[in-house]
This record gives C-alpha cells, structure tokens and sequence, in this order.
C-alpha cells in the first residue's frame, strides 16, 4: 500500500505519523527523542525503527514531508513604526509563520538597538513601517541603521511600498533581503499571508540548514515548516475546508506544550451584540497567539508567577501539596512524567491556568464607556463569545483522561466579566495527535486533510 | 499630482457616525486621501494614524459638547511624536451650552488648532479652506 510519512521535529520529541493514502487512515503513530545535539537523523531512525515494529505488511513511502521545531524553533525580530500599528501587525505576522517572536522594536532605531539586535540569535528579521504611500523616513532609516551594523540575519522587508527601491539600494549585496507586500497597506488593515509565505520559503530554505538537520534533509522529501504554522494550517483547513470539502465553521486551538501555549483562532471575531463599537488594530482571521510564560515544564515557574497560588487552589483537588516546591520540581527536571494521582492532578490544573489564562490573552475584551449618550461599548480584539469550537492538543491535553474539564477552564466566567472568551463552546479533541501532520497534508492534498481532520479530531 | 491625505476622526467618548461618513465621502469626492478612524476615537489614535500615514491634516470633529476637554494638549502631543507641521482642523458642537462663538474659536486657536468651526458650517467651506492651506490650486 501507498502512505505518506509525517515528521515533527519537536523541541522534545520526534514524531512520526504514517498514513495509508487509498484508504484516508492513519497507520500509526510513533515517538521519540529529539536528537539535536548530534544529528536530528539518529532520533528519526530510532521512532522510524520502533513505526516498523508495530506495522504488519509492507508500506510503500509517496512522500516523506515534515515540519520543526527543535533548536528553540524559528526566531524572528520584528520591526516596525508605531507601535499599536505597523510594529503590532509585524508582530502579528511572524506569529502568524509559527515563529517565536524575541523583540519588537518600533520607531527610529538607535545604535544599541543594533548592537542587541546583532547580539540576538534570531533567524530572520522581519522590517515594516509606513502604510503604503505613509512615512518612509523611520523604514529606510531602519534599513540603513541594519546596513551600517553589517547584520547577517536575513531581512523580510514588508513594510512601505514606496520606500522599497530605496531600501534595495541600501542593502544592495550587503544585506540579505526578501521583499514582499506590506504587512499594513492601509491604516488598521493588516496583511499578513504575503509576509507569512515569505517567512515559510526562507524557513525551508536557509533556517534548517543552520539547524543541524542538512543530514536528515537527505533522507526525506523536505521540512515545510515550522510546527505551529503546521497547526495553524490544520486549523485553517478544518475550519474552513478546502475546495471539493465542507470545513466545520469557526474554532480555536489550545496547545498546551512544555514551553508555551500556543492559541490559534479561526474566526472574524466581530462583536456578538449590537451597540458595540470595535476600537484597534484589525485581527487576522487567522490569529495565533503564544504565551511564553505559559508552558507545563520549562516555563513552571512563570506559570506560578502569572497564577499565583489562589488560581491554582481554585482548579486542584488536593490542597495538601507544597504548590511551589511541585512547580519548581517540574521547572528544575523538564523530563518529569507524572504517576500518581496527586501528581497529574497537579499537571492537570496548570494545564487548566495555562488554558483560562492564554485564552484570556488570546481573546479581546470589552470595556464599557459612560457617555453623554449612555453606556457605550467599545471592543478591543475578537469577540469569540458565540464560537461553536474548542480544539484542544498538546501533550497534557492528548493524554489526560478528562480533557474536557481542562479545556473547561478557557470559557467565559463572571471572574473576567469583560472579557469575550467563548461562552458555551463545544469541545474538540486532537486524540492521535495528529494536527501538525494533518497541517503537512495540506500541502499535498487539501481535500483529503479536511476528510481526515473531521474522521480523526473527535467531540468529548 | 499626489493625492493630499488627511485623518478624520470624531474624538472622545463620542459615537456620532453620521457626520463623519458625509465627511469622509465629501474630502474623497473632493480629491483627499481620507484615512476615517471612525467614532470613540482618542487623540493616541489620531496621531498614530498620522504618523504611519504621513498625512497632511489632522481633521477632528465633536458633537457631544466635550470637544473641549478632549482637545486639550493634542497640539503639543503632535509637537511630541514628530508631526511638527501638520494641520489641526476641529469642528462640531465643541463646547457645553450656548457660548460666544469668537470666544469659543479663540480658545481653540490658542490650543494650537488652525481652523475651527462652529455648528451648521458646509463642508464646502473646510474642503475649500484646506486647499488653500495644503497650496492645492485646481
């Protein structure tokens, strides 16, 4: 039989999921650890190994296709002009490519901004400024500012349209560049996807070679993209569908990992009420948010800080347990595997914080103003009040025996009265964690992705 | 020529809609950029609005009475981000209760606004005065 192998070099883990083609099913799935100290190749043999073992009969490889995020992932700076505007879309951008974002900067840049800027491990710069026809004054400073420092990062120039062939003299061989549309043409309309593809094609071709993966480059087809774009698209697909296939309408993704929680939306978001006046920047329709603070293993100790021990009081069954010492316990040994009962109820109600809180930050908020005329609202972000959906992935979410009541804990309650999460969704369940590898498929076949992603994800 | 750009906004806690779509259609028609940010607007956004846009004008309109206290210190703020020429129009019912006109647009230019305008004035008379202050000859 003909299938498709699926790769996800994961900070942690390598996984593979192996799918049958004729029949649209998942053969099987396997894991192991990430390699990336020596070669990612060795990791990728032994789960190849163990997917075999456990596969009766002959399979045939199409197609071997893969997304990453070992080595910290894709790392993107990004800079813009304002603040709340060109440097928030920028931002929003290279969210949107499944990049880390390490710094936004905004404004006229100055010599030691540069000087951290070259001091940064980031992979790719993305630099905006201007709406098209705006200020070229601040982008063409910044590309000169990038020129005079003899930065080696490679730049994404989204920003002015105008300011383009100037910024092409500046960097001339210099610098290496790619430019592409403006992530803001017009004032508080965002253009995200042109700067999101450019980000993915330079991920494929330059950021993976750095990576210490040129040797398992080899022996498969090709690393697509890093493994939150992945997500994102499965999202993108099972909300929205493909050509020839029905999509199942608005969703969120919560994706509880080790480091961050990452939230993505699939939704306009526009205000559910009447009388309500939207205020701020335009949100993608496809919007990912990460918290970097919010992770079950190296980020617990800012999961303490950002919950407190009330928050966590509030979702634990047992109060007998030193809070601190058990987050410092998962902080300090990143490769804990909880086993008693105590211990993953403990997991489960950081699991339960990270959701409440990266869906509050993931979601917009409404703030009542008294005007002459009366009370007036005004939103900021997208109301996903009415969305049907919430998908949820992520180690601690896959292996929990109630997801349900974790992803519970991101609806709407009276304790955040003016925030617009969902109020009474329905809960989706990533059951053979296959998300990333369903957002791989796409790339090949779309149509069979959508039926695979509605047969797979599962209602609980 | 370059189209001339101007921001358009009705600032405060203030949601009069109506105006301010006849406002933007009427600059359109007449030649202008219009960047609208629409009701409930804030000074921030205004000037935000300006600077990424590198507009010419910023234009802002009132109705509620309130124009006065949200007005107050939007001049030295533009001085602040950089937009150090550009210009100030404001319009509307822009203060509380009936008030000496002269008095009123005294106040207004001394808040560092160019042209003021009072209830009532056609929107020919703005278009026409900010061509002559953006040198527009047709």
């Amino acid at each position: 039989m003909d299938a498709y192998l699926f790769i996800d070099f994961g900070s942690t883990f390598t996984k593979l999921t192996l799918v049958d083609i004729e029949k649209e099913e998942v053969i099987a799935t396997e894991k192991s650890y990430t390699t990336v100290e020596t070669d990612v190749t060795i990791g990728y043999e032994n789960a190849l190994k163990k997917l075999n073992q456990k596969v009766s009969g002959d399979y045939n490889i199409v197609k071997k296709l893969a997304c990453s995020s070992a080595a910290g992932g894709l790392k993107i700076i990004a800079i813009g002009l304002v603040p709340e505007l060109t440097a928030e879309a920028a931002k929003r951008a290279a969210l949107g490519a499944g990049a880390k974002v390490i710094k936004t900067y905004s404004f006229k840049l100055n010599s030691s901004e540069l000087e951290e800027i070259k001091n940064s491990n980031a992979d790719i710069i993305l630099l905006a400024g201007g709406t098209d026809g705006g200020n070229c004054d601040t982008i063409i400073h910044n590309a000169k500012m990038i020129e005079k420092f003899s930065i080696s990062i490679p730049v994404v120039v989204a920003g002015n349209k105008s300011s383009n062939d100037e910024i092409k003299e500046i960097f001339g061989e210099k610098v290496e560049y790619y430019i592409t549309e403006n992530v803001m043409p017009n004032l508080n309309h965002i253009n995200v996807d042109p700067a999101r593809e450019t980000i993915r094609n330079i991920f494929m071709k330059k950021i993976v070679h750095a990576k210490g993966m040129e040797n398992v480059e080899k022996s498969i087809s090709g690393i697509l993209m890093p493994t939150p774009a992945a997500v994102l698209k499965a999202a993108e697909a099972l909300s929205m569908g493909s050509r020839d296939e029905e999509g199942i309408g608005d969703l969120a993704v919560i994706d509880i990992g080790g480091a961050t929680t990452d939230v993505h939306s699939i939704a306009e978001g526009a205000p559910s009420k009447p009388g309500v006046v939207l205020r701020g920047l335009e949100e993608p329709f496809a919007k990912r948010t990460v918290e970097g603070d919010l992770g079950m293993r190296y980020s617990a100790m800012s999961v303490f800080e950002a919950a407190g021990i009330k928050k966590m009081k509030k979702y634990l069954k047992y109060d007998d347990l030193d809070i601190e010492a058990e987050f410092k316990n998962r902080y300090t040994n990143t490769s804990y595997v909880a086993d008693d009962e105590k211990e993953i109820d403990f997991d489960e109600a950081m699991a339960k914080v990270c959701a409440d809180i990266s869906m509050k930050r993931h979601a917009g908020v409404v703030e009542a103003i008294y005007s002459p005329m009366g009370m007036m609202y005004a939103q900021e972000g997208k109301d996903l009040m009415e969305l049907p959906y919430i998908l949820g992935t992520g180690g601690v979410i896959v292996n929990s025996k109630n997801p349900k009541e974790i992803l519970q804990a991101a609806v709407f309650t009276m304790e955040d009265p003016t925030s617009l999460k969902p109020r009474r969704p329905k809960f989706l369940l990533d059951k053979n964690y296959i998300l990333s590898a369903m957002g791989l498929l796409t790339t090949i076949d779309p149509n069979m992705a959508v039926r695979m992603l509605k047969k797979y994800i599962v209602e609980i | 020529m370059e189209k001339k750009k101007v921001v358009l906004g009705v600032i405060g806690s203030d949601c009069h809609a109506v105006g301010n779509k006849i406002l933007d259609y009427s600059l359109t028609d007449a030649g202008f950029e219009v960047i609208n940010i629409g009701v409930l607007s804030p000074q921030e956004d205004f000037i935000n609005a300006a600077i990424e846009t590198n507009a010419d004008a910023i234009l802002v309109s009132s109705l509620y009475g309130h124009g006065e206290i949200d007005c107050r210190g939007m001049r030295e703020k533009c001085e602040e981000a950089g937009l150090k020429d550009i210009l100030l129009y404001v319009g509307g019912n822009i203060v509380v209760g009936k008030q000496d006109w002269n008095e009123v647009k005294q106040r207004f230019l001394d808040m560092g606004f160019d042209r003021v305008y009072p209830p009532g004035t056609p929107v020919e008379e703005g278009i026409r005065d900010l061509k002559e202050d953006l040198n527009i000859t047709e």
